[in-house]
């Protein structure tokens, strides 16, 4: 049985007594700090504990897990159709994302054609919660660094998106949306109508946004320089997403590998040069603009028919009144209910670019209709690890800007 | 010129040999099985000749039917930014001892992955800096992911693994 160490303890380790009781001339000697688990600045359940000189930090130990929930386990002994909403809950900015991610990955198991309409369908929806995760980070960005109004202003405008999500599959945070093939039915004439109205609301808000923030003396003092970091080194850390493209790669999965059709829209990867919080907020910035481009192209270009699934019986459940009324899909019914249906013996892995980087789905399927073994790559995990490298010399107010800016979501570091 | 499934595969065996086989069991990337202990060469060699220079991913496995050699696996994924390639690799642990050596040397981000899966399925990463649990909390014995710890009440009879389309697990592995 290993003992628990109190992290004081761990940092107190690594230096010698003379560096940590040294006097300096003025009297001021280092400190020892704890930030967290619950914090209110810290915008979830993070715990750093800061070795402090004055006001900078010299050195900073992380513990995680405050939220475990053990998914990776839970989806050992859940049918395909029910690990969704173990997805919703991983970065719960975003959960549509992670919705689709999980859906190609079993659609990549089962080796299922999406026809046209339902893959432009998912790329809209994909990128109405990239914008509605980067509103989040850049007005929270904003709010951390003493300005409140634009977090107030844009927010409004997630809660549009949750309306969209709402009309589509009926919930708004935590989404379960779709099934294996497409969606579960057609979106209402009342969700496109406010996808449209969303469309011309939206950027001219965002614009004002931006003007408020992006050129603001106070607001670019407090992001400029701080917490940078070098391509190489994040690259090392195993960044992906938008805080791997402000320290200046080109690396997003939905160039790297498309999916989903992405191949057929025209948008620009926009990349910083510092990594600093400034180049993460600006790249988070440029990234919605180029969201709305996606989603402009997948409305012009939205084949009419399709319809709103694959032509899969073995896999799609069958709507319920056909179940009540039509002997083939009681069947299928049942078959898919029961687990009937054989399911390849395989490995896969399947990744999106979700809201913080590359989602990673790596799926064992051993035949049976629940999974062997799951594993959630999940972006914030690993890149938070560089955090304490980030912060070392900055100071603590800048601390929780930069853990802001790499928008560090507790469910999903913690799964 | 670009990476083909056939020109890594060709690579790899003329440079490891006995040690290393094609994964039969991936439908998608290139996927290669090596022995644990060429597994750290191996990760190296790809990072510093072929230009993998991404480690995507690090998880543990866990295969209670398997031979008592080869119960536990490390799967790490690899990606080439430059010839956009993926590679799978896996390697087999024994139950008894499930150790390896830790890659966490040639990638930072292999850091906190190996202490997950040294967290949830005991596997040992030798060399590793800072070994510990990351999720689960430090005085917790058990290593939670493994086959033979159930979920939830076992009792239950409406989530019995034979509804689920397969046996019921064989717990051949003794308690921990």
């Amino acid at each position: 049985m290993s003992q628990y160490t109190p992290l004081t303890k761990k940092i107190e380790d690594r230096y010698n007594e003379e560096i940590l009781l040294r006097e300096n001339e003025d009297g001021s000697e280092l400190s020892i700090l704890n930030l967290g688990p619950s914090h209110p600045a810290t915008h979830g359940i993070f715990q750093n504990v800061l070795l402090m000189d004055g006001e900078r930090i010299v050195d900073a130990e992380q513990t995680l897990g405050y939220i475990h929930r053990a998914f990776e386990k839970i989806a050992e002994n859940r049918p395909f159709y029910q690990i969704t909403p173990l997805t919703d809950r991983l970065n719960y900015c975003s959960s549509p994302i992670n919705n689709m991610g999980w859906w190609l990955t079993v659609e990549k198991l089962l080796g299922i054609e999406i026809p046209k309409r339902v893959q432009y369908m998912r790329v809209i929806i994909m990128e109405l919660s990239r914008i509605s995760d980067h509103i989040i980070c850049n007005s929270i960005v904003g709010v951390d660094s003493g300005a409140f109004t634009g977090f107030l202003h844009v927010f409004q405008y997630r809660e549009k998106i949750y309306e969209i999500f709402e009309e589509i599959c009926g919930a708004r945070l935590t989404t379960n949306m779709g099934r294996i093939g497409g969606f579960e039915r057609d979106w209402s004439p009342a969700a496109w109508a406010k996808l449209d109205k969303f469309m011309i609301d939206f950027p001219p808000a965002w614009e004002e946004f931006d003007r408020m923030l992006t050129r603001n003396r106070i607001f670019m003092d407090r992001c400029l320089h701080t917490g940078g970091i070098s391509a190489n080194r994040a690259i090392e850390y195993g960044f992906t997403g938008p805080n791997l493209r402000a320290a200046g790669v080109d690396y997003d999965v939905r160039v790297a590998e498309p999916y989903c059709s992405y191949e057929d829209f025209e948008f620009d990867i926009p990349v910083g040069t510092a990594g600093d919080t400034y180049d993460r907020y600006m790249v988070r910035q440029q990234e919605v603009r180029e969201s709305l481009k996606i989603i402009r192209q997948a409305l012009d270009k939205m084949p009419k028919e399709g319809g709103f699934h694959a032509d899969v019986p073995d896999y799609y459940l069958p709507p319920k009144q056909e179940v009540y009324n039509n002997m083939e899909a009681l069947i299928y019914h049942f078959k898919i209910v029961m687990g009937e249906i054989p399911v390849p013996k395989g490995e896969v892995y399947s990744c999106v670019e979700g809201g913080n980087g590359e989602v990673g789905f790596y799926l064992i399927s051993d035949g049976s209709r629940v999974p062997f073994r799951l594993h959630f790559r999940r972006p914030c995990f690993i890149y938070y690890q560089g955090y304490t490298e980030m912060i070392k010399g900055a100071y603590l107010s800048d601390a929780i800007l930069i853990m802001s800016s790499m928008n560090v979501i507790a469910g999903e570091l913690d799964a | 010129m670009a990476l083909t499934k056939e020109i890594i595969s060709e690579k790899i065996t003329a440079k490891f040999g006995e040690a290393v086989r094609i994964d039969g069991d991936s439908l998608d990337y290139t996927a290669v099985v090596i022995e644990s202990a060429k597994a750290h060469d191996l990760i190296k060699y790809l990072r510093d000749q072929e230009g993998f220079n991404f480690l995507t991913d690090v998880c543990g496995a866990h295969f209670p039917d398997n031979d008592k050699s080869a119960q536990f696996a490390v799967i790490y994924h690899m990606h080439n930014w430059v010839d956009r390639f993926r590679i799978r690799i896996k390697s087999f642990l024994n139950a008894e001892n499930p150790v390896i050596n830790t890659v966490s040397d040639l990638y930072l981000s292999a850091n906190w992955q190996e202490r997950e899966t040294y967290d949830f399925y005991g596997i040992e990463f030798k060399n590793h800096p800072d070994l510990r649990r990351i999720l689960n909390m430090d005085e917790m014995e058990s290593f939670p992911m493994r086959k033979e710890f159930p979920l939830e009440d076992q009792g239950r009879t409406d989530k019995d693994d034979r509804y689920f389309g397969r046996l019921p697990q064989t717990n051949n592995l003794p308690n921990n």
